[in-house]
Formats: C-alpha cells, structure tokens, sequence
C-alpha cells in the first residue's frame, strides 16, 4: 500500500492503495466517482477519459500513481465550475454547456460515454470555443458512441461553444413532422437526460453492497472439447477465494436459452464446450483480481473433439455434431418461403442476375461490457436505492436478486429461477441502466452465475466481464453466405427470386433460428415479386453464438438483395431508382409470405422525397450532372457517386408468437403519475415515450410522469425490447393504461360536474369541463351518449372558458377517486394484432417500416480508401413519437450500416477468434460520420399508438447496400462481401477486375478478384 | 493479468538508472504506458514488479535549441511536439507523424521515447524522426553515475518490438539538426478502417534543393514498415539526389527504387504486401512533392520562433 494524494474536483483526496491501480479504478471503486465509465481496458473507446492537470486521458490505463499530487476532474465535477457567462464569475450546481447541449441536441442515449465525450469536448472548448467541424472531430476521433452516430455530438459542441461566446443556446434542428398533439411528436428531452451528463446515471458496474464478492469466469480454449475433469483444489485453496463453481454446482437446469435450451450455465459434464468462450468455471473471491488468480489455478482436462466452423461444412452428414441430442444434427432451422413457381416465373424472365454474397460476423460493441450482480436471499446489508420511484428497491429485501442490464428481465427471471431449482417469483430481476444493448444484451450473460454464486455463498457476488471477454463471449450478428438470383422483365418488372441463404449460428440456438427467418422471409426485399422460392439453413457450428443484432438477419439479406437489384437495373440499363419505383410494395399488394398490405407502407414516398433530395443538392454541386446522379464525378484522386437501397422491417414478433406487453399506470394525489413496465430501455429513449404516452392520455405535463422500467417486482412484463416492437406494443400498453386510468377518473369527475364523462377533459394539469365541447352534442343524454372523437385523447385545446368553475386540478381529480374508493392503479395488458405462422399464408407481422437511404461515396482510385461522404435518407415510422430520439435512432442506425458496410469484421479463424480486443474491430468514429439528411415520412399504422411504428432496427439496413452501390456506380466494382476492403478495391482496379469476392476472416487468405 | 508491486517516479536520470540497475529484469520504464500497458493487459508482455516512470525527470519533455541542434526530451508528448511552433517550422513530417498517433487522450500522455523504444518498424514518431536523421541519446547506468551518448537512431533497433537497450538503459533525448533554407519535409500515411491500429505505411521524406530549387541535393527517406526495423529507403535517396531536376521522372525512379529495395511482407488484416508496394508509390509521391514544395516555399526561412 502506497499513498496517493490528488485534487480531485476540488476536494483533496489521500488515499492508502495498492500501487499497481489504474487511475479510473481510484475514481470508480476507491472514490465512487462512477460518473467516470470503463468501456474497454486499451484507451480505445475514451470513455474513462478525465482531465489531469488541464489534460485529457484515458483513465482506464492510466496508473493511478501517475496523478500523484495532481488535479483531477470528472464528470461529477464539471456541473459546479461552470462559469457565468454574463460577469465571468463561477456559480455552483448548474449544468456546464456542454452538459445542457448535450441533453437538448440528443447526444445523449444510452450514457455510457457520454461523461467521456464530455470530458474531451471541454478541452476543445476551453482552448477554443469556436471549433469547426473539422476540430470537434479531431478532438473526439478516438472518443466512441455506438448510438448517436455522432451528428448530434457534433452539434451539441458547436451550441455549447454558442452559448460561451454569446450567451444563447441554439436548438436542435429536426426535420419536420405531421402537426404534433401536447406530447405527441414534441422533441421532449429524456427524463435520464440529466442524470446521463452529470454522470449521476448508475449502471450494474456502478453499484455496489457491503461485503460484495466478484466473480470472474474460466472460458473454453478449444472450439469444441469434451472435459473430462477440472481440478480446482488449488484455486479453491487460495486465500481471499469463497468458491469456485462448475457445472456440478447448478442445482436446477443445467441449461438455458431463450427459445432452445441448448446452452450449458457451466460446460462440463455431459455438455462440452462447444466454442471459444463457454464458461467452464466461476471463481468468486474478495476481489476481481483474486478471482482471476484463483482462474489461473483451475485445471481444466480437455479432450479436443473435432470441430466445424463453416455452415456449409456443418451441414454435411459427416460433419462434427454438435448436439448429437437434437433430432437434425447441426441444422437448427430449414427455412422454407414459398410463392408462386419461380420456374415458370424465371421462363418469363428476359434479365436474370445471380451472385453469391458473403456477409462476416459483427460485434454489437455497445460499450457498458455485461455486468450482473446478484444478491441473496435475506441479505440484510444496505441496499442503495435504485433511484426511480422512492424507495421501492427496498421493499421485499428477501428475494434473491439479480441486478443486471438487459434487454428481457422477465426471461433473465425464468431462466435464473430455473437454473437454480426456484419459482420465478423467488427471483427479482432489477434491470439497471444499459450502456447500449442493440441485440447483444438478450442472452443470459452473468446472471445466472451471479445469483448462483450469491446463493453459495450468502454474499452479493459482482461479475463485471472485460471487454476482451465481452467480445469473445456474447452472440454475434449471424455471417451469412446468400445465394440470390433475380428475374426481370425487359421492361423492370421482377419477376421471379430464388435464394439460397447460409446463417452461422454458431454454438447455440439464441435467437438463430428466429434472426434467420427474418433474413429469409425480407429476402425479397421490400418488393413485388410474383414468384419466390428461399431456402435458408440457419447452422449450429463451434463458432460463437449468433443472435440478436439490430436488423435481425435483414441486414444480411438486405445487402444481397439490394445488390443484385442494382446489377440487374446495369442490365436492364435502368437508373436504380426507377427499377426500384417500379416494383416498391404499396398498399394494396401481397408479399412472398401472402400478407396483403392494407395500410401504412410509405415506400414509394420515401423513395420520392429521397430522390427529389438528391436531384436538389446535384443541382447545387459543381461539376455535377444534375441528370445522372448515379454517374461517377471526379475530384483530385477520387471518385465519387450516389448509390441507392430500399429496406423493410417489421415490426414486433410475428410468425404467429403472441405478442403483448403490460403496463400499470398509477396517479397520486400530489398531481403526478407513474407509468411501469418491465420493457427495457438500452438508450433508445423508451423511458421518453412512455412518458409521453402517458402525459397525453393524462394530460399531465410531461415531467409529472415518473417511468419505471425492468423491475420484475414492480413492473408488469412488457416483454423484450427486440424487433423494434417496444414503442408499438408497450407504448400502447402505456398509453392504454393511462386512458383506461382517465376513463375511470371521467367517470367519477362526470359525477362531480354532472355532465358526459366525454367531455372532461385533462390538460396541463388540469382536469374541467371542456364546455365547447358539450356544446357540440345536440341533446346528448348526460349518460351512455356517443360521442364522437371520444376515443381520441381529449386535447384541451378549447382551453377552459372563462368563468367556468367546473375544473380542479389533477391532483383533486386523484383525490375524488380515491374518494370513491376506487384503486389509483390500472394494469392493462396489450395484445398486439394477431399474427400467423410462416408458410401458412396469414399475416407474418402487425407493421413494416420502411426506409429508402442514398448515398455519396468517395472511392480513392489511388488508395482504394473509401468514404461516406452524404446520406440521403427517408424513413416511413408510422408517426414520430418525439423526433428528437427518433433522429438519434435514425443516424445512429445509420453510422451503424455505415460500419457493417467498411469496417465491422468480427474475425474468427477455425473456430478461434482473432478478434479478441476492441483495438482490432473497428465501428465507426466520429470522422466517418457523413453529413445527413434525414426526412420522415408517416404513414400512420392503425393499431399503433398515434401512429406509430418501430424504427430501431430499419435505420442501419438499407445503408450498407447504398454504399457498395454507391462504390460500383463510382469506379465500377461490384463488391460482393462485406466489409468493403480498400486492399482487394485497389488492386481491383490496377487490374481491371470487376467484382470482389470474399474477405479476411472468412476465407482466412488473401482476396480473390474475379472478373 | 498480474499487475506490478512497485511504481517509482524519479526526479533525475540516475535515480532512474540506479532502480533500474538494481532490479534489473524485473524493473521496466514506462513513459506514457500507452503500448506498455496495453501490451502488459493484453499478456503480450509478463508483467514487471517494478515500474519506472521516467516523465517526472527534469527536463525530459524539454523542446529546446541548443548549440545548432533541436533537441527534444524523450518524454516529450505528442501533443507537445504538434502544438510546438518550432518544431512546425523546422520538424514538419514530425509534428505530421506524431499528430496522427491515436486521439487527443492518448497523445496527451504517449511520448517519443516511448514510439521510439517500442520498436515497431511502423511507428509513426520513429518514422517521422527517422527522416530528420535524428540522433538518440542513451543514458546507461554506471558506478560513477549516469553515462550520456549520443547514437544514430537506427543504430538502437534489434528487431519488431526490440531495441538494443540494456534493462538499466534509457533514451533520454533526441537531436536533429533545423530545417534550414531551401529544405522541407512531410509525413503522410495509410490506415485501413478495419483491424490494427497501426498504419499499412507510412512515409516521411526531408529534401534540401540546390539554389535553383530545382534539384535535390540531399535527401532522406524513411518508410515503414518495410522491414524489421525502422527503414531508410536509401537507394531512392541516392535517385533523387543523381537526378539532375526533380520532376516526376525522378519521382518515378525513386518510387521503383524505394519499392524494390523495400521488404514489403502481407501482414494479416492488415495490409497485402501488393498493396503496400502500390502505396510505395502513391505516398512516397505525396510526400516528396509536399516536401518539395515546402523546400521552394522556405527558401530564405524565418527565423524560428521558440518552442
Ligand atoms: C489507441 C491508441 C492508438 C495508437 N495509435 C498509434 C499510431 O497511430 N501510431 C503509432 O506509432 N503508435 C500508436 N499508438 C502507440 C503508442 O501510443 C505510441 O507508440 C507511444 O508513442 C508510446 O509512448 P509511451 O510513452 O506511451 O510509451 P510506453 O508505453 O510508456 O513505453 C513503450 C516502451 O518503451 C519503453 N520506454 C518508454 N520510454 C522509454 C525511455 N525513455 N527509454 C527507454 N525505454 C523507454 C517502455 O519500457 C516500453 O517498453 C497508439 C496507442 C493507442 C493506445
């Protein structure tokens, strides 16, 4: 032990410490300055960047003896010092501009780097408060966000510096929407927004309880190997260790999964391991770095078992099984889609296009790695407060409890009940905030292993994985190998598809099967195709696992489809476009499922507005040809065209999976009201539109509702936030619960005035009698009468009149309730609209969204580098819910498509991941963020609330399409395999090759250029 | 990981040395710890007990003229070297190589000693440097306290990843002679957007044109990684410097001549050796014209303002 001094936000802080502490790990676990975030051990990502001595760092591999006698800052420091503008002197306790930007342009989603972007942002600032684009993104390069897409960072900097120099903060610019209601399609800040910039925001990793012990968890070496023994006598025997669990442990089901039971809690046993990263052992010990001793120590005796790595290897009969119990070997889903009969449709045809697509496993890389901390039963320690509703973590202290950011606590619940021989209801999943999620945080992570270790060992038990483990462990977005072939008319009309897709699910089920039916029932494309036949095999092989990942297996096939149309447009010697235009799904037609679409497909407008968009800016660019855009221009070395793509996705479940989600409003006699569903929010802003839903019905101002979500004590189940279903169907849930709640509170107040229930209303407030709108009603009788527009929310538009006595506040309405006796809680479970079965011809899905993207891209034909240089784009979402997480949804989405498209390559090589730090997978920094133009389009959907649709996952489809068409239209190459690399691209073009097959990582070799 | 037991932060060169002498093998230095730690992390390298941080000796971040040399602390961090109007003026292809060196948190703390000790032959500092025919001063640990020499910066690099230093060694300097009149130099390199962060190449190239600027007297070439160690492209050197006008002719020439003496290798993920040898020729192109260019400019150069 050594001591430490240091100023840190002003306070002096001596501390007695071991040497070997990073500076962040003093912040966070010796200070509780959790405000300050680890994201990934290498000084990549920036989130634990803090300013020492005036200067920026990352904190996370910083050795903390290094700020001997320094000048520390945080993020927890940054509200006081804010200077006034007005007299230059510091006032306390405010926001910091940067902090105030941060929250009004958007830039904060998840949370997770926001303290660290702030952080970097403020050295710019102080230096400098009048950055250009160009400094902000030199300044924050190596600063990563996996949700923004960086535009409203951006934007949120330069307001700051704004409000340095003048004394006035800009807005955020929005693009524009239908005619919004009080809280309806209102930009409204986020109700975590504050907590997220003041690094206040409390993450799993960020709490901690008396007496907590840490696990750290012994991962397979070997794709695929029996174990026949694991000695962990000298582990179990050093000092500080309290157990170490295997498989022989796990009292209850030794497996779990979401939809197969597939994946072993511990490999061991009779389960092997069946890829790199298994868990095989837990150590639990005082401390994380004790834990990791004692791993060290754990022999495990492995016999390598053959293993198969590629899906088309997997599914030969001599092929490794990998689950010799499952009746089909290693093929864990043949997915059929029939329509038509393509053979007579491909006789018809006069342009046939046929290629084979390659598509390589990605990384979610959210950057909060898994953490989940279990306490027992009957712990009787303090427990800090969750922070939502006033004190409810407190209540039922007994239960065994999980603490966990995840995407579904009802089924982390089920599955750790089960693991460990209890009923669901001896378990509570505490979701807490989630440093982004898009897919990755569905799987059971640590939860099961926590709360069985908490139960062994009666303490709480913390295991927080590394980055370097996040990445190997968790499941990946599928690779894929996509057979497609594509028949056309002369002239344009499609006619006829055939496709052939391979999905890498790897080790375990997850959501495989469920992502491969996507990919395999959007393999269409969101077109008019009278005849199709898809075959999909979705694979178990000794690679990771693959499952959720935002697009959900349509990314994949999107990429394949969207290419192809662009090959068959050269062909048909078409402009893209048109080709597109002319086969869009409308309302009206069938899709190769035979869903017939009624209602809500915004497509073919998209594709106008996007259009029209375009031809605007090539109007303004020199040098352009305003009347090809898809025509190469030069400048200096590079090259530069628009490509174009169209996508589709749907929204919630379908397949005929009953899709619903509960929600339960409570209304309190201090004026306010709490909305509660288990749903979870990963930084997507759910937490906003429940809130908003819920104002709306109530009338209440916005920041009278309190939102509690992932609870599965306090909150009803509102199932998983997936298949950007979670604004649909819990946004109806709440939204319904609420209107149930002032339909009750109408009668009661109907009584009171003696009117119509119908024409109370509620605004701002307020609950009255709208007497314009009593007005209306000729004769009406004062019970049972019809009136219409009832079923909408009551607007106070009207206002109430003067004089009119007939109003009391919400707060008195919630008092003649209850003085009726009637319960202030309503819980209203919503079902989504029916959905059928694949192959049965009925309705796969209650909604599609719809999305055309454009865009321009630079291809060096020096280099071969490529760059994003605009997108165009043009969503169809129902109705905007509020636009300014929606624009965060859309950009984000989109610099994520912009990353599956050139850089995202989670590298695997026989069975063993390459790929093991964030160093080597690179997502997008703030220098690839294009400049964007976003439009919205709302074609309204009946059964969603107000409109509405998902848009989570169709904002990062279409785009990695409209870049590789964007790169052919440029110089020519067809690149059939993502990502794009700039090598094969180059030599591609010395060569005069016309397309580029394969990649590292798949083929594991050097590129192979065809002609 | 294990971590180390001890971290030490002398105040002068032969406490430094003397920790180091006597824990020997178990002792590291480390200066920013920027590839230091994350190689200890990533169990690339064993963990040492002892670490010695040497950025809190006197004036080892020092930018400073003396005696007709530029001389530069090997603490110095890159942000110090690209924010330092000298060394813009008289070290451009090092204030361009140091600039692009990770993001502003890591340049914070990251130095040259550090890019140089490392010993990547792709190191964008050592790169930069290597073109200014920078020398490094060693400082060994002796019974009658530290000794200082000064070397040829080729001279200290074994191999990838291995310098020549003894474990009670350290680089304490670097020196280069200004920039000086009708002379110029540039940096510039290739990343790819997937995998490594470290370049698929870098070039940096210093040139001294004749009074007609119009033909290259001197000039030096330094790319990487183009073999074990840092390299100088010295038969493109002597093209250039043959060559009776510097025109793309020359240009070409030195470009043929850099590639064919070059050890180009397919690194994996990162870069083919085919492409590197293109790059070869589109970056050494870059960066002689750059530098030429900036020769013509610095025809009668200001005189330099302080760092
Ligand atoms: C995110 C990130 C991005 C990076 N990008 C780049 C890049 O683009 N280009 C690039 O070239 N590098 C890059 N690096 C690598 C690194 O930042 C540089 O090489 C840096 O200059 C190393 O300096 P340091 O002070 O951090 O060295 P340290 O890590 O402290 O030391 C490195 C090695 O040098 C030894 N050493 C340090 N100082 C001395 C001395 N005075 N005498 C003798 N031995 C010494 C140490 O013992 C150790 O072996 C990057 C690193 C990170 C984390």
């Amino acid at each position: 032990m050594t001591q430490l001094t240091l100023t840190v936000n002003g306070e002096e802080r001596s501390l007695e410490l071991p040497p070997s502490r990073y500076l962040a790990e003093v912040l966070r676990y010796d200070l509780g300055l959790t405000g300050t975030k680890i994201g990934c051990d290498e000084a990549e990502c920036g989130c634990c960047t803090v300013i020492v001595d005036g200067r920026s760092v990352d904190s996370c591999i910083y050795p903390a003896f290094k700020a001997q006698g320094a000048q520390v800052l945080t993020i927890e420091g940054l509200a006081q010092t804010r200077p006034d503008a007005r007299n230059g002197s510091y006032c306390t306790g405010e926001l910091h501009p940067l902090q105030d930007a941060f929250i009004r342009h958007g830039a904060t989603q998840c949370g997770f780097c926001t303290p660290g972007f702030i952080m970097q942002a403020k050295t710019l600032l102080d230096e400098n408060p009048d950055p250009s684009d160009v400094e902000i993104k030199e300044c924050l390069k190596d600063t990563y966000c996996r949700c923004t897409g960086y535009t409203a960072i951006i934007s949120s900097v330069k307001a700051a510096g704004e409000y340095l120099r003048t004394g006035t903060m800009p807005d955020a610019v929005l693009p524009p929407v239908m005619k919004p209601l009080t809280q309806i399609g209102q930009p409204l800040q986020r109700p975590d927004a504050v907590d997220k910039v003041t690094g206040a925001a409390r993450y799993t990793d960020d709490y901690t309880f008396d007496g907590m012990l840490f696990g750290a968890t012994l991962r397979s070496e070997h794709p695929h190997a029996r174990i026949r023994g694991i000695d962990a006598g000298a582990a179990r025997a050093l000092n500080g260790v309290h157990a170490v669990l295997t498989h022989a442990d796990v009292p209850g089901d030794p497996r779990h999964g979401l939809v197969e039971n597939d994946w072993p809690v511990f490999a061991g046993g009779p389960y092997p391991a069946r890829y790199v990263g298994d868990a095989i052992a837990l150590a639990v010990a005082e401390t994380a770095e004790i834990a990791q001793q004692a791993l060290a120590l754990v022999r495990v005796d492995y016999e390598a078992l053959p293993a198969v790595t590629d899906p088309r290897d997997a599914l030969q009969p001599d092929a490794p099984q990998l689950h010799p119990d499952r009746p089909n070997g290693n093929l864990l889903k043949h997915i059929k889609v029939r329509h038509g009969d393509v053979e007579e449709g491909f006789a018809a045809a006069d342009v046939i296009v046929e290629r084979t697509y390659r598509t390589p496993m990605t990384e979610h890389a959210f950057l909060e790695p898994e953490c989940a901390l279990a306490v027992p039963a009957g712990y009787n320690g303090t427990r800090p407060s969750s922070g939502r509703e006033p004190g409810p973590s407190d209540r039922d202290g007994g239960k065994l409890t999980v603490y966990v950011g995840s995407q579904i606590p009802y089924s982390d619940r089920r599955q750790v009940a089960k693991s460990l021989g209890l009923d669901d209801e001896e378990v509570r999943v505490i979701g807490t905030l989630m440093g982004g999620g898009f897919g990755g945080k569905e799987d059971i992570a640590g939860q099961i292993h926590a709360a069985l270790a908490a139960q062994v060992t009666g303490r709480p038990v913390k295991i927080l994985y590394s980055r370097q483990e996040s990445l190997i462990f968790h499941p990946k977005r599928h690779s894929t190998i996509i057979r497609i072939k594509t028949g056309a008319r002369r002239d344009g009309a499609l006619i006829a598809l055939e496709a052939e897709l391979y999905g890498d699910s790897g080790a375990y089920a997850s959501l495989g099967e469920k992502v491969m039916t996507r990919a395999t029932t959007h393999a269409t494309g969101p077109y008019v195709i009278p005849h199709a036949r898809i075959d999909c095999y979705a694979m178990y092989t000794n690679n990771a696992p693959s499952g959720a990942f935002r697009g959900f297996g349509v990314t994949q096939s999107a990429f394949a489809v969207e290419s192809n149309l662009d090959i068959l447009a050269a062909e048909l010697g078409m402009n893209p476009a048109e080709l597109r235009r002319k086969n869009v799904m409308r309302v009206g037609v069938e899709t190769a499922t035979g869903q017939e679409l009624i209602e809500s497909v915004g497509l073919l407008e998209c594709l106008d507005v996007v259009e029209e968009e375009i031809k605007r800016s090539e109007a303004a660019a020199p040098g352009a040809s305003p009347s090809d855009p898809w025509a190469p221009v030069r400048i200096g070395s590079r090259r530069c065209a628009w490509g174009i793509a169209a996508g589709y996705k749907n929204t919630g479940l379908g397949g005929g999976a009953p899709d619903k989600a509960e929600a339960e409003v409570e209304v309190f006699p201090d004026g306010t009201a709490a909305i509660r569903t288990s749903s979870a929010e990963m930084g997507q802003n759910l937490v906003g539109v429940l809130a908003a839903c819920t104002a709306q019905e109530l009338g209440l101002p916005f920041d009278k509702v309190h939102v509690t979500l992932m609870d599965t004590d306090l909150t009803p189940d509102g199932g998983p936030s997936t298949a950007s279903r979670q604004t649909y169907v819990s946004g109806n849930a709440a939204r319904l619960a609420a209107r149930a709640m002032r339909q009750q509170m109408q009668n009661v107040l109907a009584e009171k005035f003696d009117t119509h229930p119908e024409v109370i209303a509620f605004h701002e407030g307020l609950a009255y009698v709208d007497e314009r709108r009593l007005a209306q009603i000729p004769g009406a009788q004062k019970h049972g009468a019809q009136i219409h527009g009832a079923e909408l929310p009551v607007e106070g538009a009207g206002g109430i009149l003067p004089g009119s006595t007939r109003s009391v506040s919400f707060a008195d309405a919630v008092n003649a309730l209850l003085a009726e006796n009637r319960l202030p809680r309503i819980r209203y479970e919503y079902w989504a609209p029916q959905t059928q079965p694949l192959g049965t011809g009925g309705d796969m899905h209650f909604a599609f969204s719809y999305a055309v993207h454009a865009a321009f891209v630079s291809v060096d034909t020096e280099t071969g580098e490529v760059a994003v240089e605009r997108v165009i784009s043009a969503h169809d979402v129902g109705r905007a819910i509020n636009p300014l997480s929606l624009l965060g949804q859309i950009e984000g989405g989109i610099v994520m498509g912009i990353g599956n498209a050139l850089t995202e390559n989670y590298i695997v090589e026989d069975g063993i991941p390459w790929t093991e730090r964030l160093g080597q997978y690179k997502m997008p920094g703030i220098k690839m963020t294009p400049q964007m133009d976003s439009h919205i389009v709302e074609h309204p959907t009946a059964d969603g609330p107000y409109g509405a649709k998902g848009v989570g996952e169709i904002s990062s489809i279409p785009i990695s399409p409209a870049i590789t068409n964007a790169i052919c239209n440029a110089v020519g190459i067809r690149c059939l395999a993502l990502p794009v690399d700039q090598d094969a691209l180059l030599l591609a073009m010395r060569d005069g090759k016309k397309e580029i097959d394969g990649h590292w990582g798949q083929t594991g070799q050097w590129l192979a250029a065809s002609t | 990981m294990s971590r180390w037991q001890a971290y030490h932060t002398p105040a002068t060169v032969s406490e430094a040395l003397s920790l180091l002498h006597q824990h020997k093998e178990k002792a590291r230095i480390i200066a920013g710890g920027t590839d230091l730690i994350l190689d200890m992390e990533a169990e690339y390298t064993a963990a040492p007990e002892i670490l010695v941080d040497v950025t809190r000796i006197g004036g080892i971040d020092r930018i400073a003229q003396e005696d007709g040399w530029i001389v530069l602390g090997a603490g110095t961090t890159h942000t110090q070297i690209e924010s330092s109007p000298l060394l813009r003026a008289q070290a451009r292809c090092l204030t361009e190589s140091c600039g692009v060196i990770g993001g502003p948190q890591v340049r914070n703390v990251a130095t040259l000693g550090g890019n140089v000790a490392h010993a990547l032959p792709a190191a964008d500092g050592t790169i930069g440097l290597l073109a200014l025919e920078a020398e490094v001063e060693v400082a060994a640990h002796s019974a009658r306290g530290a000794l200082h020499s000064w070397q040829p910066l080729l001279s200290i690099f074994a191999g990838p990843g291995r310098n020549r230093l003894d474990p009670d060694q350290m680089l304490h300097a670097f020196r280069f002679r200004p920039t000086g009149a009708r002379a110029g130099n540039a940096f510039d390199r290739i990343m790819r957007p997937q995998g490594v962060a470290l370049p698929v190449l870098g070039i940096a190239a210093r040139v001294r044109l004749d009074a007609t600027l119009r033909r290259v007297e001197d000039a030096v070439i330094a790319i990487g990684p183009a073999g074990p160690t840092p390299f100088r492209a010295t038969r493109a050197e002597e093209v250039l410097t043959t060559a009776g006008t510097f025109d793309d002719d020359a240009v070409q020439h030195a470009i043929a001549a850099a590639q064919t003496q070059a050890s180009l290798r397919t690194s994996k993920y990162r870069s083919s050796q085919e492409y590197r040898r293109e790059m070869i020729g589109v970056l050494l192109k870059r960066v002689l014209h750059t530098a030429v260019e900036r020769a013509r400019m610095n025809d009668a150069p200001p005189e330099p303002e302080d760092a």
